[in-house]
C-alpha cells in the first residue's frame, strides 16, 4: 500500500508536467490572443505596432515551448505570473480574492446536500416503491432537471421583487460597512440564501440516488440477513450495520468532489452577481488571460491528483474485493 | 407572474433600516412633486454595470465599464456638451492657428489633484509622453503620435504643434490627464499597470474621488470637495454595482437595488409601462452614438458586383427590422453618421425595400432560378453564403435571422454562425475570412471614417473590413482629416456620405436608441444628442427625497 | 427475459418513464408532421404572442411558433443526449474494461488519462474546437461525448476489478477461456447495471449541458431551435413571455425525469439481486 502511494506520488510529477504542457498548448491553440481584444473598437486605430509591443511584453511572440518553459520555471518558484488584463495583478492575488466565496458556497452546499441526501436515500431504500420513495424520486429529479438560471430568476422575482424578503443579487448590501457586526453577518447570509438554494436543489439528485442505490445493495447482503436473523431490531440493523457500509461509496465520491470545490458555477455566479471563481475563469477564457487560466488549472490539477489518490487508497482499504497495487 | 407592487423594495429597505449612517429612508415612492426643489448635496447614486471594471487608469483599459468609472475620476483638457460641441474642461480656452497645426491651451489655475498637488501643464506633457511611449499598453496612441512638439510655456500654458494639419487635434485632448508626480517612474519603466494608482488609489482631477474597488463586485466613488467647479458635484457618492446579467439588472431596478440602468427595447416597451414603475423611474430615449450594420466582403467576386450589393439591400426591409428587433426604438441609418450630427448629409436616402427590383438586379448579374426550386443559380452554383455575428448579442442574432429569412425569399441560401468575440475578431474579421457579418460600431466623437473606409486600411490590423476602395472617398477622407474647420470638413463628409450610400460596402441598418431608466428622485437629467451622462455633476436629489445618507 | 419484464412492469414509475420516452421519440422523429408552422420563419407581426388556438404555445421574440420550435428542438435535444452519451459510454466501457481487467500499467496509464481529462478545462476545448470546426450539432455532440467518458470508465473499471475475483471468472479462466471471451460473456453483462444507470443519468445531463452551452452562447447555432436555447432566449422576458420559459422547462423536466425513471427501472429489473429482493420487499411492510 505504501509503495503504491509513493509510486503514485512520484508519477504525479511527470503527469502534472504532461497535463500542464498539453493544456498550455491547447489554450494557445484556441484562436485569438489577449492583444487581439485591444482594438475591438474601430474608432481606436490601435496600430499594429502597439499590439506587437504588447505581445512582446507578454512573451507571446516566442514559440510555444519557450513560453511554456518560462512559465514553468517561474511556477516552480511559486510565481504564478501576472494577469494579462489591464489591472496586471498577480494571478495568485486574483484567485485568492475570489476563492473564499466560492469555497464557502460550495462547502455549505455540499454539507446541506449530504445532510439531506443521506436520510432521503436511506428512507427511500428501506421503503422502496412506497409513496415516500416515489415522491422524493420525482422531487430530486425535478431539481436535477431544472436549469439553474431559470430557477434562480423565478426565486429572485418571487422573493426579491414581489415579497422583498431576500436581496436579489450580490454579496452585501450597499450600506454594509455601516451595519453592526451581527447585522453584517445576517446580511451576508441573506444574500447567500438564494444561490445556495438554487445550487443545492440541483445537486441533491446525484447524491441521494447514489445513497439510495448503495443502501439498496447493502441491504441485500447476507450479513444484513444474518443480523436480522439474529433478532436485532430493524433500526439497529439499518442504522448501525447497513448505513455504515452504504456510506463508503459516498465517502469516495466526497473525496472526488474535492477538486470541484474550487470551481464555481458560471451560471449561478453571473445571475446572482457573485464574484467567484466561475466568473473569473470564464472571463479569463474569453479574454485569453493565459496566466490566470494556467494558474487555476495547476491548482485544480494538483487537487485532483491528490483527491484521486486518496480516494483510490481509501476505496482499496475499505473494499476488500479490490486490491490496489500489485497482486500476489 | 405580474408586476407586484414596489412595496417589496420598501419592505426590504425597512428590514435593513438601522440607526446611524447608511440609512435607507425609503422615500422614493412619494409622488415626484416636492416642496423644496433646490439643488442639495447628498445621497448616493447606484449604477448597474454589466461589465467588470478592469483598471482604474482608463487610458490603458479598453472596456466601457473602466471608462465610465474613469470618466468621473479623471478629466481631459476639453469635454463635450449636450450638443456634442467641444467645451473647456481643464483648459480654460484655446486657440488653433489657421493652418491647423498649432494649438495653444490656457489651463485653469485652481485645479488640484485628488491628493492636493496642483495640476499644471507639466502633467499634460507627461500625459502626452505616456500615450506615445511604446511601453504603455494603450489603444489610443494614434492621436498623440500625430503631435510633433508639445511644450509647457508656463505652468498654465501649453503649445502644441502637429506634424501635419490634424482635424482631430482638439477633440483628442479630451483624453484623461494623468498625474506626473505619481506615475512618472512607472511610465518610464512601462509598468503603468502595476502602479497602485491603477488598482487601489487612482488620483485624478475629476468630480469624484476613488473610495473603494472590490473586483467583480463594486466600485465606490465619493464627491471631490475640491473640484474646480464650486459646489459641484451634488450627489455625494456613486456606487457601480457589477451585475453581469441583464435579467438580474432589471430585477434589481424594479426592487430599487439600483438607481440607474439601461433597458432593452422589450423592457422599455412592454415591461415598464405600469404606473408604479412610471412613478418611480424616469425613462429616457435618445439616439445612441452607434450604428448597426451588415458588411460585405468585397474581396468576394459576388459581392464586388455593385448590383448584387444593391439587390441584397433592396431585399432587406429596414423598417421591419427596426420595428421588430428593437420595437421601433431606433432610426434608419443611411450612413456612418448620426442624423443631426454636422457631418450627416440629410439628403441621402437608403435604398428602398423592393423585392422585384432586387430580383431584376440579380438576374442582370447572372443569377437566375433555373431549376425553379426557389434558389438562384449562376454557372450551376447556388448563391450560398454565411453571415457571421458575435455570440452573446441577442439583438444581432435576431437581425441576422431576419435577414436570413428575407434573403431566402430572394432565393439566396444563407447560413448563420455566431462566433465567440475574440475568435471572431482574430480569425474572421482581421483575416478577412468571412462572407458577410452583422456587427455594430460605436461612432465616436469625430466623424473621421478613415480607419473604416480608406483603401489603405486593408491590412490585417486595420478596420476597412469590407476591403472597400474608392479613390474619390480616399481623397475626401484625407482632406477632411487635414483641416480643422468644421464647415469645410462637413462638405467633404457630406459627399462621402452620398458615395457610401450608393456604393454600400456595408449596409447601414439602424441607429438604436439608448434607453436608460433613472430613479425619479434624481433631478437635472437632460437627454440630448450627447446622451445623459454629460452633466452628471449637475444631478441632485432634493433633500426630502434623499435615500442613502453617506456616513 | 420474461423475468426482466415482470420485474420491470411492477415498477410503475419506470413504466410511465418508458412510455413518455417513446412518445417523445415519436414526436421528435415525426416533428415535421406534427408542426403547424415553419419553426425557423420569423413573422414580425406576431412577436411574443400569447398562446392561442393557432399558436398553442405562443410565439417567440421573432414571432416564430413555439410549438413547432419545441418539436424540432426535441430532435436536437434527444439526439444530443443519445449520441453524446453513446460516444462517452462506448469509450468508457472500452477504457474501463481494459483498465480493470488487465490492471498493471494499462490501468495506471488509463487512470492517469482520466485524471488528465478531469483536470482539463472542457470550456477551452469547446472554444478551440468550435472555433476550428463549424459549430454544428455534430461537433457539440462529439465534444460533449469526448469529454464525458471519465465517469463511466471509473465505474466499469471498479466493476471489473470486483468481478474479476469472482468465482465464475476464475473458473472460466481455469478451463482456458480466452480473455476476450471472459470479458464479453461473463464480466461485461454483470458490469452493465451501473453503466446503464450512468447512461440514463448521462442523457439528461447532456441535454442540460447543451442548455448551459446555449446560455454561454456556445450552443447550437441560430436559427435552429433546441429546448436549451429557447429557454435561454426566454429568460429576459419571463414576465411578458412566460410561455418561452415555461414550456421548454417543463419539457426538459419531463424528459429528464422519464429517462431517469426508465433507467433506474431497467437497472432494478436487470439486477438479479434486486429482483429477488424486490419481491421480498414488496410483501414486507415498508
Amino acid at each position: 500500500m505504501l509503495t503504491y502511494a509513493l509510486r503514485r506520488i512520484l508519477f504525479a510529477i511527470p503527469l502534472l508536467l504532461g497535463i500542464t504542457f498539453l493544456s498550455f498548448a491547447i489554450i494557445h491553440l484556441a484562436p485569438g490572443e489577449p492583444t487581439d481584444l485591444m482594438a475591438g473598437d474601430p474608432r481606436l486605430e490601435a496600430s499594429a505596432q502597439a499590439r506587437q509591443l504588447l505581445r512582446e511584453m507578454y512573451g507571446l511572440d516566442k514559440p510555444i515551448h519557450v513560453q511554456y518553459w518560462s512559465w514553468l520555471t517561474r511556477l516552480v518558484r511559486l510565481d504564478f505570473g501576472r494577469s494579462f488584463s489591464p489591472d496586471g495583478r498577480p494571478v495568485l492575488v486574483k484567485i485568492a480574492e475570489r476563492l473564499p466565496v466560492t469555497l464557502l458556497l460550495n462547502i455549505v452546499e455540499l454539507l446541506i446536500i449530504i445532510a439531506l441526501a443521506v436520510p432521503i436515500g436511506v428512507l427511500s431504500a428501506t421503503r422502496q416503491y412506497s409513496l415516500f420513495d416515489k415522491v422524493t424520486t420525482v422531487f430530486v429529479f425535478i431539481g436535477f432537471a431544472t436549469p439553474d438560471f431559470w430557477l434562480a430568476l423565478l426565486l429572485m422575482i418571487l422573493f426579491g421583487v414581489q415579497l422583498g424578503w431576500l436581496p436579489i443579487s450580490g454579496l452585501r448590501s450597499m450600506n454594509w460597512e455601516y451595519l453592526s457586526f451581527w447585522h453584517q453577518q445576517s446580511d451576508f447570509v441573506a444574500h447567500l440564501v438564494l444561490p445556495i438554494v438554487v445550487a443545492t436543489f440541483g445537486g441533491l439528485a446525484g447524491f441521494s440516488r447514489y445513497m439510495r442505490q448503495s443502501m439498496l445493495e447493502v441491504v441485500r447482503q447476507e450479513y444484513i440477513q444474518s443480523a436480522r436473523a439474529k433478532g436485532l431490531a430493524e433500526r439497529v440493523v439499518i442504522g448501525k450495520h447497513a448505513l455504515r457500509n452504504a456510506m463508503l461509496p459516498i465517502v469516495t465520491i466526497l473525496g472526488l468532489s474535492l477538486p470541484g470545490l474550487i470551481g464555481g458555477s458560471v451560471i449561478v455566479e453571473s445571475i446572482f452577481a457573485i464574484p467567484g471563481m466561475g466568473q473569473l475563469m470564464v472571463q479569463a477564457v474569453f479574454e485569453r488571460d493565459y496566466p490566470v487560466i494556467m494558474g487555476n488549472l495547476v491548482i485544480v490539477a494538483v487537487l485532483t491528483l491528490v483527491a484521486n489518490l486518496i480516494a483510490d487508497l481509501a476505496y482499496g482499504l475499505v473494499d476488500p474485493r479490490i486490491r490496489v497495487g500489485r497482486r500476489r | 407572474m405580474e408586476r407586484g407592487p414596489l412595496l417589496g423594495g420598501l419592505a426590504l429597505a425597512s428590514a435593513l433600516a438601522l440607526a446611524g449612517c447608511g440609512v435607507d429612508r425609503g422615500g422614493a415612492d412619494e409622488p415626484v412633486a416636492v416642496k423644496d426643489n433646490t439643488p442639495a448635496k447628498g445621497d448616493t447614486f447606484i449604477e448597474a454595470s454589466i461589465g467588470n471594471v478592469s483598471a482604474l487608469i482608463p487610458n490603458i483599459a479598453n472596456d466601457s465599464a473602466s471608462h465610465d468609472v474613469g470618466g468621473q475620476i479623471y478629466s481631459g483638457l476639453v469635454t463635450y456638451d449636450k450638443d456634442l460641441k467641444v467645451i473647456p474642461e481643464l483648459a480654460e480656452s484655446w486657440t488653433f492657428s489657421p493652418d491647423c497645426r498649432h494649438l495653444t491651451f490656457r489651463l485653469r489655475k485652481n485645479v488640484r489633484w485628488h491628493d492636493g498637488k496642483p495640476f499644471t501643464a507639466d502633467d499634460v506633457v507627461f500625459t502626452h509622453a505616456t500615450m506615445v511611449n511604446p511601453k504603455t499598453p494603450t489603444a489610443y496612441r494614434e492621436d498623440f503620435a500625430a503631435v510633433e512638439t508639445i511644450e509647457a510655456v508656463d505652468p498654465h500654458t501649453l503649445q502644441i504643434t502637429y506634424k501635419t494639419p490634424y482635424a482631430k487635434a482638439l477633440q483628442s485632448w479630451s483624453m484623461y490627464m494623468l498625474p506626473r508626480h505619481l506615475l512618472e517612474s512607472y511610465m518610464k519603466d512601462g509598468k503603468l499597470r502595476e502602479a497602485p494608482q491603477n488598482r487601489t488609489s487612482p488620483v485624478g482631477t475629476g468630480p469624484y474621488r476613488f473610495k473603494e474597488w472590490k473586483s467583480g463586485e463594486k466600485v465606490v466613488l465619493v464627491a471631490n470637495p475640491d473640484y474646480y467647479e464650486p459646489d459641484r458635484p451634488y450627489i455625494s457618492r456613486i456606487v457601480y454595482r457589477i451585475i453581469p446579467s441583464q435579467a438580474t439588472i432589471f430585477l434589481e431596478l424594479k426592487a430599487k437595488g439600483v438607481d440607474g440602468a439601461s433597458l432593452t427595447a422589450l423592457q422599455y416597451k412592454r415591461q415598464t409601462e405600469y404606473p408604479a414603475f412610471r412613478k418611480a423611474y424616469q425613462r429616457f430615449r435618445y439616439a445612441s452614438n452607434s450604428v448597426t450594420y451588415f458588411a460585405f466582403n468585397m474581396k468576394d467576386p459576388r459581392f464586388a458586383d455593385k448590383r448584387v450589393r444593391h439587390a441584397i439591400a433592396h431585399a432587406i426591409n429596414k423598417q421591419e427590422l427596426i420595428d421588430h428587433v428593437i420595437l421601433g426604438l431606433g432610426r434608419n441609418a443611411t450612413g456612418p453618421y448620426l442624423p443631426g450630427a454636422w457631418a450627416h448629409n440629410g439628403e441621402v436616402k437608403s435604398l428602398p425595400y423592393d423585392l422585384a427590383r432586387a430580383r431584376r438586379l440579380l438576374a442582370e448579374a447572372g443569377w437566375r432560378d433555373r431549376d425553379a426550386d426557389g434558389f438562384l443559380l449562376k454557372d450551376g452554383k447556388p448563391f450560398a453564403f454565411e453571415i457571421l455575428t458575435n455570440q452573446g448579442n441577442d439583438e444581432r442574432k435576431k437581425i441576422a435571422e431576419i435577414i436570413q429569412a428575407a434573403l431566402r425569399e430572394l432565393g439566396l441560401k444563407v447560413d448563420l454562425r455566431t462566433v465567440e468575440w475574440a475568435t471572431l475578431l482574430k480569425e474572421h474579421v482581421r483575416k478577412r475570412n468571412f462572407d458577410a457579418f452583422v456587427l455594430g460600431w460605436g461612432l465616436g466623437r469625430d466623424p473621421d471614417m478613415t480607419a473604416l473606409f480608406h483603401s489603405s486600411k486593408t491590412r490585417p490590423e486595420d478596420f476597412n473590413v469590407a476591403s472597400y476602395a474608392n479613390a474619390e472617398v480616399d481623397g475626401l477622407l484625407e482632406r477632411g482629416r487635414a483641416t480643422c474647420f468644421q464647415d469645410e470638413r462637413a462638405k467633404y463628409y457630406h459627399r462621402v456620405h452620398e458615395i457610401l450610400a450608393d456604393d454600400i460596402p456595408v449596409i447601414f441598418l439602424y441607429h438604436r436608441d439608448a434607453l436608460p431608466a433613472i430613479t425619479a428622485r434624481v433631478r437635472g437629467v437632460k437627454p440630448s444628442p450627447g446622451g445623459i451622462m454629460y452633466n452628471f455633476h449637475e444631478w441632485f436629489v432634493p433633500r426630502e427625497l434623499q435615500r442613502y445618507t453617506a456616513g | 427475459m420474461k423475468d426482466f419484464w415482470r420485474a420491470f412492469r411492477r415498477n410503475r414509475l419506470a413504466v410511465v418513464g418508458g412510455v413518455v420516452v417513446i412518445v417523445l421519440v415519436v414526436l421528435a422523429a415525426f416533428a415535421p408532421l406534427f408542426s403547424p408552422w415553419d419553426p425557423n420563419r420569423p413573422d414580425v407581426k406576431k412577436i411574443l404572442a400569447d398562446p392561442t388556438r393557432s399558436h398553442p404555445l405562443g410565439t417567440d421574440q421573432l414571432g416564430r411558433d413555439v410549438l413547432s420550435r419545441m418539436l424540432f428542438g426535441a430532435r436536437v435535444s434527444l439526439a444530443v443526449g443519445f449520441v453524446s452519451v453513446g460516444i462517452a459510454t462506448a469509450i468508457g466501457i472500452v477504457l474501463g474494461a481494459l483498465a480493470g481487467y488487465n490492471g498493471g500499467s494499462f490501468d495506471a496509464f488509463i487512470m492517469r488519462l482520466v485524471d488528465l481529462m478531469l483536470v482539463f478545462p472542457r470550456f477551452f476545448l469547446l472554444l478551440a474546437v468550435l472555433a476550428f470546426l463549424r459549430p454544428s450539432i455534430w461537433t457539440i455532440m462529439a465534444v460533449i461525448g469526448l469529454t464525458g467518458w471519465m465517469g463511466v470508465t471509473r465505474l466499469v473499471r471498479a466493476e471489473f476489478l470486483a468481478l474479476k475475483e469472482r468465482e465464475f471468472v476464475v473458473w472460466s479462466q481455469a478451463i482456458g477461456a480466452s480473455g476476450y471471451r471472459v470479458v464479453w460473456r461473463h464480466i461485461l453483462p454483470n458490469a452493465m447495471a451501473p453503466v446503464l444507470v450512468a447512461m440514463t443519468l448521462g442523457i439528461p445531463a447532456a441535454i442540460l449541458t447543451e442548455s448551459g452551452l446555449s446560455f454561454l452562447g456556445l450552443g447550437v447555432q441560430p436559427p435552429y431551435a433546441t429546448w436549451g436555447n429557447i429557454l435561454n432566449e426566454g429568460k429576459d422576458t419571463i414576465e411578458i413571455g412566460w410561455w418561452l420559459s415555461f414550456y421548454p422547462g417543463v419539457a426538459i423536466l419531463v424528459t429528464v425525469l422519464s429517462y431517469n425513471l426508465l433507467g433506474e427501472g431497467i437497472r432494478d429489473a436487470l439486477d438479479p439481486r434486486l429482483r429477488q429482493a424486490a419481491g421480498r420487499v414488496a410483501t414486507r411492510k415498508g
